[in-house]
């Protein structure tokens, strides 16, 4: 069995003195190459910590996580991951920012003009060119975003990863980045492992939607396939059947079988 | 029904019309003067209740009318030269100046460094913190017999005083500053693979650069409050040695232009940080 990546038997507890709490159980999950994954779950669901564990910034428990059938348990470019609040370093410029990403994946492929124009490429693939000598605090939400996006970009990361890359942008903001992002992956075929809260946005990027239980010890609830054809059109998908069957069965999921219940103590 | 999108009427502008030459000169003159007559006026009080209270015989203290008179070649002439031990005010304060600057700027690099591993490491930070926390509250004069004693000469001594006073909030800053680095910055160091180098240099320092900064602003302040006590004791030719130079034979009025002189010079060094601070952490502040 040899898949793209692979989640196999995860286990992650976490320990705070004598308390050990368990947030995911027994989570399998193989993602082809080239495929657009989405993790939905009500808050708390332990969603960001699975993305955290395929980005190797946490250490998984028990199971493993493989990439091109290697094990990853520290973090690296080859899994770029999209922040959800963009993590931009504020003392540098946009261009500045993604540079240092560059400068350091391509430290001795890629000559200084080859690197400028990396970053310069990258940053068109967003539309964001044009505030190229900004700093982050000069821009927009949305526009921190794609520069946030362009920097994993510019990675050339083997997988994407989204952590809630839209959650804090207005609704309007988020349709256009969406778009960008469909676009970019229509482009450059990533494979694409995405966290999110938003049914709709689940059903129109991904091919493939993980819903998760409610915590703690949250497993996989259920996989979607979307058999919608790409490219994809927002307007028109609105009204698409299979669009509404795919949507309507993460709804019931979410809010019938495994509705958020708070705080349960 | 038919849609359409109805036009608004444009209105027209009429331009602000740019003032002549003139006129522009005295709006820059009205706004300078609203910003510079105040504190001279209140500084003309100062004098004035001053020049009162200390014109009657019998004053202990010099009125600013006698200080004038008295101390006129201080005050005109900071840098000349009439022998030995009677040179200009500017001349001492460049002594001193250089003394702080040297003991200062080991307490930069040594406090930064310091500062550093204190707010990387847990383990430094509970051995070495409850020990700085106690130090930091000694006198800068309380250390001087000791170092007196280790250097047994005054220069060094008198450096060794501008280190340790300024030294503390420096370390104790910088080590807020490495320890309130975001995880976000971490996390996107960590995705890079950035080397403990590049991570020191690219996230750390500008991440703590604000913090820092603070450290250094008020570890300026204390070294200008130290070198002058110190250089009363160990004597040589800076500023303080020049005021404890005055009493001892009774020069009121010179001790009065020297701090005058201290009081300029701690403010101008308190600026040229401070404007260092917005130069450098531009845009870290701001998100």
């Amino acid at each position: 069995m040899s898949s793209f990546l692979k989640i196999d038997h995860v286990d992650k507890n976490f320990t705070r003195g004598s308390m050990e709490t368990q947030v995911l159980k027994d989570i399998t999950l193989s993602i082809e190459a080239g495929q657009y994954v989405s993790i939905i779950g009500h808050s708390g669901c332990g969603k960001s910590t699975l993305l955290n564990l395929v980005a190797g910034l946490l250490p998984v428990t028990a199971g493993c996580v493989l990439l091109e059938n290697k094990e990853v348990n520290s973090p690296g470019p080859d899994r770029a991951v999209v922040f959800q609040n963009h993590s931009l370093l504020p003392w540098l410029t946009v261009y500045g920012n993604i540079k240092l990403a560059v400068d350091k994946v391509f430290s001795g492929k890629k000559s200084r003009a080859e690197r400028h124009a990396w970053v310069m490429h990258n940053l068109d693939l967003v539309q964001m060119s044009h505030a190229s000598d900004k700093r982050p605090a000069e821009i927009s939400g949305g526009m921190k975003q794609r520069v946030g996006l362009a920097r994993a970009l510019a990675m050339e990361p083997k997988v994407l990863l989204l952590d809630e890359p839209f959650g804090a942008l207005d609704a309007l903001t988020r349709a256009h980045l969406q778009d960008s992002v469909m676009a970019i992956h229509g482009k450059l075929g990533n494979t694409v492992l995405m966290i999110t809260h938003d049914v709709d946005e689940a059903v129109l990027l991904s091919d493939r939607i993980v819903m998760m239980t409610n915590g703690p010890a949250a497993r996989i609830g259920e996989v979607l396939d979307v058999p919608l054809a790409r490219p994809r059109k927002r307007l028109a998908l609105t009204t698409d059947p299979i669009y509404l069957k795919c949507r309507q069965r993460v709804l019931e999921f979410l809010y019938e079988r495994h509705h958020f219940v708070e705080a349960a103590a | 029904m038919e849609v359409r999108p109805s036009a608004a009427k444009v209105l027209a502008l009429t331009m602000p019309k740019r003032g002549t030459l003139a006129s522009r000169m005295i709006e820059r003159a009205r706004d300078t003067a609203a910003q510079v007559l105040p504190p001279l006026i209140v500084l003309g009080i100062i004098l004035g209740v001053w020049q009162i209270l200390c014109m009657k015989p019998g004053a202990t203290l010099p009125s600013p009318s006698k200080i004038w008179v008295e101390a006129y070649d201080l005050i005109v002439d900071p840098f000349f030269v009439a022998g030995p031990q009677d040179i200009g005010l500017g001349w001492r304060v460049l002594t001193s100046l250089q003394r702080v600057s040297v003991g200062y700027g080991l307490a930069g690099v040594i406090g930064i460094a310091i500062g550093t591993i204190i707010g990387q490491s847990v383990w430094a930070m509970r051995g070495l913190d409850p020990i700085f926390q106690v130090l930091r509250t000694i006198s800068p004069l309380a250390w001087l017999p000791i170092s007196l004693a280790a250097f047994r000469d005054s220069q060094p001594s008198a450096i060794f005083v501008i280190f340790i006073t300024s030294v503390w909030p420096i370390i104790i800053n910088t080590a807020v500053g490495i320890r309130n680095i975001p995880q976000d910055y971490r996390n996107v160091a960590q995705v890079l693979r950035l080397n403990p180098l590049e991570f020191f240099w690219k996230i750390m320092i500008p991440s703590a650069a604000p913090y820092i900064f603070t450290g250094l602003r008020i570890g300026i302040g204390l070294s200008w409050l130290a070198i002058v006590a110190a250089e009363m004791l160990t004597g040589g030719v800076g500023i303080g040695f020049f005021i404890w130079d005055a009493w001892n034979s009774s020069r009121l009025p010179d001790i009065v232009v020297a701090l005058v002189y201290i009081g300029i010079v701690g403010f101008i060094l308190d600026r040229i940080v401070a404007l260092l601070a917005s130069i450098v952490t531009r845009g870290t502040a701001a998100n």
